[in-house]
């Protein structure tokens, strides 16, 4: 381990510090971790920016001694001496020799193709290998790839990020009812979660995408639903286990509330398995739409995702760029997320300190 | 003088690069009994468990030469057949060191099948044997139960017949009564003695009570953060300890320095008259789905705490002390008369915070009874953010730091450095200090103290209840001190209650419950405790 021993002053020095900075530096004393949460929070900056990297609208237009902003505004093809009043296809030779003559110029994103731009000028057949013109090739509609990723891991994290939270904050909260009053409050709530969890999930999640038009907020309420009993039941344990400890005997002895108690001395000592899961859950999110998307359950037909993709790799075997490329970022995500919640299970235990 | 049986020289341990043992010698005679002790953190289970090398991830220097064979370096197998034949060993907690889902006979069974090669109907007679041997009454139904069906004295009597299944020619006991009530102690000690003499083994008691080295050891070590301080033989190092460590071991025993209340001036703070505490607990077959049976931890307790006085209740585990304590502190239900001044418990949310205001509460443990996620200043400062929210955070700071002088921490050093600590950096007694600390920053009146210094070691447990008695004589604070330990009580009590199985047994002032004790079970407490 990378992190294992580390005598050096700077790591002895952070013990004066508040416990906030001292739980900082326990985090960065885990390297993987350390470097595992810049990345990922560089990669998800990026994603979130994916109009100005990955776009087949040009980010800025000088045409005829006049400015245009195509990457928030659409113009007719008119505009740029086209014979039609349809959005502008930036693509299309025509434009671009318009767009080249002297006194005009435009300024492209580095990526120039958006998740549903199809290259009606590329030189082979669809789906097309890695080329100058698409860096990581096509898919099988003639959409660039890299474009697709980089919209789809956009999808994907906001995805599992909202349905980490759901999943987490419902989780704790009944979780901790549960486990500190105990008693008929369990009883009640251990009988609903045995009930509540033999619902048929997939089942559910088809007839409801049949009724209603599918959409990632439907989705997300759909799988928040199902998502926080696992979590619950360890939480429960935890509060059941650290609410009969001296500390909290003591903190009843002087009176204080039930709601303080548990925030201050059982929630943060219970909170190990929340933390352990997270990352784990976080991919688990990635992986169930994924997974769903894979199904033809998940995101509404269109929108990029990397489940689709997955299930266009599947279909052409041969356009190994398709599924190579879409596990890798899936793996590396997945890694990411593993390590920092390593470091976070860390950084967050006092007792870890100047070890 | 003949070969000594095991000839340790130059033994290092070392975790992670760090030393724990540095370099000790001792040798053991056939048939001695030493006993090696020390503090917690002293090295004493470390160096026994290492003679097996039994210890994991420790790095280990040095030799040890058993019966001609040096135990740290002979290979692994060998000593795999060494181990529990001519090298046994007892632990501390029978209940952990004894296989949960075998009777204790197959356990013994399985040591004679495998070490002794017994076919299984010869070594279950045997087993039963061994089981006998140890005292345990009808041993054959016995061998059949479970670890968790016998008693803590009968568990550590089963783990004892285990260890002597093959007859070994040393065994190491570590802190082998440790985990048992104070009766039940010299009665294990007396077997092992008993055992020791007809095998004609050597034993390594390892341990941190002095009572127990005096009653039972021929020769002694004292070991002191991994090194051998003194050693010689009982007697001489009792008589005359050349080491100031060994010297104050053995003046480590309390000592009383009470301010005595002329009876005339005696107020009331609490009073109990009837007091009675019980658990439901599940009911056994059909009647069971219906309703809940009861068990009764405390009956009929009547007892008053004085101001400024201490009230010692004395008692075995499982004698209802605690229930009693936490009933007493309103945390657990219970029925009959317990006023404290004027308020009983559970009329108003208001009322109950004022009685929590007059009286808090120290426990046994001080690992368990502070929040390991909360800094310093959060576990002492709570009690102020309830009962005086008004309080400004610098005002609120300078309280948890007059607290903490108070009970003799942060007097030296940077004091706010202390306060952003967690408790785990801080050692037994200082936690402890710190609980008592969080006690009395509200300014109670009373403390229930539960086995303040069981947990701790011998020096510490002076050191807290010194300063217990300071703080009461300075602020007039009652204690309700609720102990297993004769010492303690003699040490701090004005008057005693004796406990067993949730009666009240016996009660009356300390000099005449401890010196003529009316009761044959407060006798029997009082000789146990030697």
């Amino acid at each position: 381990m990378l992190s294992s021993t580390d005598h050096s002053p700077k790591a002895l020095a952070a013990g004066g510090n508040s416990p906030t900075r001292r739980a900082w530096a326990r985090f960065r004393r885990n390297r993987l971790g350390y470097w595992s949460l810049l990345i990922f929070c560089v990669v998800v900056l990026l994603s979130l920016a994916a109009e100005l990297i990955s776009n087949d609208r040009p980010l800025l237009v000088r045409y005829q001694g006049q400015f245009y902003v195509p990457v928030v505004q659409e113009y007719p093809e008119t505009t740029f001496g086209g014979d039609f009043l349809t959005p502008t296809d930036y693509l299309d030779p025509f434009i671009r020799e318009q767009l080249d003559r002297p006194g005009n110029w435009a300024v492209y994103a580095p990526n120039p193709y958006g998740p549903k731009t199809l290259n009606y000028f590329a030189k082979s057949p669809n789906p097309s290998p890695p080329s100058r013109d698409n860096w990581l090739g096509t898919d099988d509609r003639g959409r660039d790839l890299l474009a697709q990723l980089i919209y789809g891991f956009r999808v994907s994290v906001l995805f599992a990020l909202a349905l980490t939270f759901t999943g987490v904050l419902l989780g704790v909260l009944t979780g901790a009812v549960q486990g500190y009053f105990g008693g008929k409050t369990d009883l009640a709530f251990q009988r609903f979660i045995e009930i509540w969890s033999s619902m048929p999930e997939l089942y559910l999640l088809i007839i409801f995408s049949a009724v209603f038009a599918p959409s990632l907020a439907l989705l997300l309420v759909l799988l928040s639903l199902f998502g926080w009993m696992g979590l619950s039941d360890y939480v429960r344990a935890e509060f059941l286990r650290n609410r009969q400890l001296d500390y909290v005997r003591a903190a009843r002895a002087l009176g204080v509330s039930n709601w303080q108690i548990i925030r201050r001395h059982v929630l943060p000592n219970s909170l190990t398995p929340v933390v352990t899961f997270l990352p784990f859950r976080m991919s688990g999110a990635i992986l169930a739409l994924t997974s769903l998307d894979f199904l033809g359950l998940g995101v509404p037909p269109g929108t990029s995702s990397l489940g689709e993709l997955l299930s266009q790799g599947k279909n052409n075997i041969d356009a190994w760029w398709i599924s190579l490329s879409t596990f890798a970022v899936l793996v590396l995500t997945l890694l990411l997320l593993t390590f920092m919640g390593d470091a976070l299970r860390d950084a967050l235990d006092p007792r870890k300190a100047e070890q | 003088m003949t070969e000594p049986l095991l000839t340790v020289s130059g033994l290092r341990v070392g975790f992670a690069g760090r030393d724990v043992v540095h370099g000790i010698d001792f040798s053991i005679e056939p048939g001695e009994k030493l006993a090696l002790v020390g503090e917690s953190g002293s090295g004493k289970t470390v160096t026994a468990l290492s003679l097996l090398r039994l210890v994991q991830n420790a790095s280990l220097g040095g030799t040890a030469r058993f019966n001609g064979q040096d135990l740290l370096s002979m290979p692994e197998r060998a000593l795999r057949g060494l181990r529990g034949q001519d090298i046994a060993m007892i632990f501390q907690e029978p209940m952990s060191a004894l296989n949960p889902l075998l009777t204790v006979g197959e356990q013994i069974v399985e040591v004679l099948q495998l070490k002794m090669g017994l076919p299984r109907p010869q070594a279950w007679p045997k087993a039963i044997e061994l089981i006998a041997d140890t005292g345990i009454a009808d041993a054959a139904t016995r061998a059949n139960a479970y670890p968790h069906q016998l008693s803590g004295g009968q568990r550590q009597r089963a783990m004892i017949a285990m260890a002597l299944a093959c007859q070994p020619r040393l065994l190491l006991a570590d802190e082998p009564t440790t985990a048992l009530d104070v009766s039940l102690r010299g009665q294990i000690l007396d077997l092992i003695g008993s055992l020791q003499q007809r095998n004609g083994m050597a034993v390594l008691l390892i341990t941190h009570d002095l009572n127990l080295v005096r009653r039972f050891a021929d020769r002694v070590i004292v070991m002191e953060s991994g090194r051998i301080v003194e050693q010689g033989l009982v007697a001489d190092v009792f008589a005359q300890p050349r080491h100031n460590y060994t010297q104050r071991l053995i003046d480590s025993k309390p000592e009383r320095d009470l301010a005595e209340v002329a009876p005339s001036e005696l107020t009331i703070v609490a009073q109990a008259r009837g007091l009675r505490v019980g658990y439901s607990v599940p009911r056994r077959g059909v009647a069971g789905w219906f309703r809940r049976g009861e068990f009764v931890a405390v009956q009929g307790a009547d007892f008053q705490i004085e101001a400024g006085r201490t009230l010692g209740i004395m008692g075995e585990s499982g004698s209802g002390k605690s229930s009693l304590a936490l009933a007493t502190l309103g945390l657990q239900p219970s029925t009959g008369e317990l006023r404290l001044g004027e308020l009983s418990w559970g009329a108003s949310v208001p009322q109950n915070q004022r009685m929590r205001r007059t009286m808090q509460v120290v426990f046994q443990d001080p690992f368990s009874s502070l929040s390991p996620r909360l800094t310093v200043e959060e576990i002492v400062g709570e009690g102020l953010l309830v009962h005086e929210p008004a309080l400004s955070p610098a005002g609120r700071r300078e309280r948890v730091l007059a607290g903490l002088r108070e009970v003799g921490l942060g007097t030296d050093g940077d004091a706010l450095a202390l306060l952003r600590r967690y408790p785990h950096e801080f050692s037994g007694g200082q936690r402890q200090r710190l609980a008592i600390a969080r006690a009395l920053i509200i300014k109670p009146d009373i403390l229930v103290l539960d086995e303040p210094t069981s947990a701790l070691d011998v020096t510490i447990q002076k050191q807290v209840l010194t300063l217990l008695q300071r703080l009461q004589r300075e602020r007039g604070l009652s204690y309700l001190l609720i102990t297993h330990d004769v010492a303690v009580i003699r040490a701090m009590a004005h008057h005693v209650l004796v406990m067993k199985d949730g009666l009240m047994v016996e009660s009356g002032s300390v000099t005449k419950v401890l010196q003529r004790p009316v009761q044959a079970y407060t006798r029997q407490l009082l000789a146990a405790a030697g």
